[in-house]
């Protein structure tokens, strides 16, 4: 072994003497915080099952979640179904476990094209000022002010349903509150020392954005985002009750609800079972975006 | 005259912020009809085509075109759009074949009382429970508030409705189903508000009212119940800040009752910011109610728009986004003014 373990003084040492082993400690400190909150621990928890769930979904489910069988078309929960089966004889449980990829796809997708889009449109706001942060706080404050779900809906009317149409409507209505956060946190750094420093050191805008101002913005967007997390899910969900999202055989958890929608008050089972997979998760975003708030940003705790 | 300016004085420096407030406000609203113009010009539907059918000669759709204006610039059109909302013209459903405006003026009404309902159970549930949540601090109430808070955000609306369908009306029987009002009274209430309750009040028709009441309970208390959660979660907060205060501790000791403590001086500086809250909440129930609506096949507004969505009827789902955004705006900046007018420290 010529790559020893870290040791703990190492990682907190108070005059670190590489950027590497500053950020390892500042990694390290924010680590062990947020191990002290239980709750947060739980939601961590509930995530990686949700990965590791999604990445082994072929080798837990123990059926297929596309093909049934006819003759065993809804059957209670049993020790051979554990959530019963649906109206073509699949298997639920197997069904919410391949789920738990679809779900994952929707939100990292949201967050790969909302987070990065309201993050620049926030820094560029904030750093410039003016008219530029004019418009376009202009523009984000109309975004804002609608109602998410129904400009989401309408949206999906026009491209037409399913599973990436869902992800661009939700994307498209998730990004202003990014750009919000980042330009608040940019204007309390935009007349700061080191700001002025790079720009007499020639740096261009573009570099002090995407370099200075930015990445000083991310921690507060990160904590957005994952307490965002719920309601994506619960948005694209809703996406997929109304038939707008994922289409039919696709095991999406909202979908699934609405197809046992028909049969709700005889076969319960079919529509409820799901929607537990559904709390679970969103619970598990939010109790860790609590946490990850509470360590990286002590100032928004009060808000 | 120099009366007269100390009285206009304090009016025009409060004036100009409120002509602004109104300007964001009429821009908020252009937006809005920006975001549903363009919508409309995305959807892969051939307008000329709806209206004409497919078995339109060259001629009757090459004439249609031109009537209807589809080569003006964007700007006419846009103009044309604006004016035409303004005039009440949201073109006409082709799924009911009626104007859109007849249509949402039907169906807003069932909205309206079930988002209402909800918001009174909000209210009335949610303030106290937040007032005493944040008076005992760590207690079993404060507890309950935290894990209603969280469930606010991690249960999916619509399936709360399904649950509280199979326990209260499949397997409880304590309310009415799905509908506005049960099948045998349906319609045999003269519409004069259009708020079934107090429609059958009006008429006298105890059973009907009865009737109407057991079926708006269970989607008003779910949508109450969101509501609640989100009340009560801010509630705390700000009765939090308050009791943090210095004033607080001078009047403990001067010895004031502490029931007088927390409801004159903590809670009465807080009702302003409540307002604001409660405006925003009842906005997000009309949104709300839009998934609540599909599940108890609730005859509103979000039950017309999710209808006229599967059936790609765009210029019913337009004009319904277009009146529930619109109320949604006018509600968030309605309780936002409200709450400057009446805080004296938001006044600049």
């Amino acid at each position: 072994m010529i790559l020893s373990l870290p040791s703990r003084d190492w990682l907190l040492s108070d005059d670190p003497e590489t950027r590497m082993q500053a950020r390892l400690g500042q990694a390290y400190r924010l680590a062990r915080a947020l191990m002290r909150n239980p709750l947060a621990m739980f939601g961590l928890a509930i995530i990686l099952s949700l990965l590791v769930v999604a990445a082994l979904a072929p080798w837990l489910a123990p059926y297929s979640p596309l093909d049934g069988n006819l003759q065993n078309r809804l059957r209670p929960p049993s020790s051979a179904h554990w959530m019963g089966t649906d109206e073509l004889g699949r298997d639920i449980l197997s069904r919410v476990i391949f789920g738990a990829r679809i779900t994952l796809f929707i939100v990292v997708l949201v967050a790969i094209i909302s987070a990065p889009l309201g993050l620049l449109i926030g820094a560029v706001s904030g750093y410039f000022g003016g008219w530029i942060d004019r418009i376009l706080m202009g523009l984000t404050d109309i975004f804002l002010s609608m109602p998410r779900l129904i400009l989401a809906l309408a949206f999906v009317a026009a491209l037409g349903p399913g599973i990436e149409n869902a992800v661009i409507a939700i994307a498209i209505t998730a990004w202003p509150v990014y750009a919000r956060i980042a330009r608040a946190e940019t204007l309390t750094f935009r007349n700061a020392e080191f700001i002025a420093a790079v720009q007499m050191q020639g740096a261009s805008h573009t570099r002090i954005i995407t370099r200075h101002v930015i990445p000083l913005c991310l921690s507060s967007t990160i904590v957005r985002v994952t307490l965002d997390m719920a309601g994506i899910i619960l948005t694209a969900a809703g996406l997929g009750f109304l038939g707008l999202g994922a289409q039919p055989p696709l095991p999406e958890w909202g979908a699934m609800i609405s197809r046992g929608r028909a049969f709700i008050l005889d076969q319960w089972w079919v529509a409820t079972m799901p929607g537990f997979a559904i709390v679970i998760v969103s619970l598990g975003f939010c109790l860790f975006g609590d946490g990850l708030r509470d360590v990286l940003d002590p100032k928004g705790k009060s808000k | 005259m120099a009366e007269a300016r100390r009285l206009i004085a304090p009016l025009a420096s409060r004036a100009m912020p409120l002509a602004w407030i109104v300007l964001t406000i009429a821009l908020t609203f252009l937006g809005l009809l920006a975001i549903t113009f363009t919508i409309g010009r995305v959807v892969p539907i051939d307008p000329v085509l709806a209206v004409v059918g497919d078995r339109a000669s060259r001629e009757t759709y090459e004439a249609a075109r031109l009537a209807m204006g589809i080569d003006d610039p964007w700007a006419v059109q846009f103009a044309r759009y604006v004016g035409d909302v303004i005039r009440g013209d949201l073109g006409i459903s082709v799924s009911t074949g009626r104007p859109v405006t007849q249509d949402l003026a039907r169906v807003f009404p069932a909205t309206l009382e079930m988002a209402t309902l909800g918001i009174i159970i909000g209210v009335l549930i949610g303030v106290p429970m937040g007032v005493i949540a944040a008076a005992r601090q760590g207690t079993w109430i404060d507890q309950i508030i935290r894990v209603l808070a969280l469930a606010g955000y991690a249960v999916p609306a619509f399936w709360l409705g399904l649950v509280g369908l199979v326990i209260f009306y499949a397997k409880l029987r304590w309310v009415g189903g799905p509908g506005r009002i049960g099948i045998f009274l349906d319609g045999t209430v003269p519409t004069q508000t259009g708020l079934l309750l107090i429609d059958s009040l009006i008429a006298g028709d105890m059973r009907a009212f009865r009737s109407a009441f057991s079926h708006v309970v269970l989607p008003a208390t779910i949508l109450g119940f969101f509501a609640l959660a989100y009340i009560a979660r801010m509630t705390r907060s700000f009765m939090l800040e308050q009791l943090g205060q210095e004033f607080i501790t001078t009047a403990r000791v001067k010895g004031v009752p502490e029931r007088v403590i927390i409801w004159r001086h903590a809670f009465r500086p807080i009702r302003v910011q409540l307002i604001t809250v409660i405006g925003l909440s009842y906005a997000g129930l009309l949104e709300g109610s839009v998934m609540i609506e599909t599940v108890f096949s609730w005859p509103g507004i979000g039950n017309y728009l999710t209808t006229a969505l599967l059936n790609a009827d765009m210029n019913a789902v337009l004009g319904a986004t277009l009146v529930i955004g619109a109320v949604f705006v006018a509600i968030n900046r309605g309780s936002d003014l409200l709450y400057r007018v009446m805080d004296p420290r938001a006044r600049t």
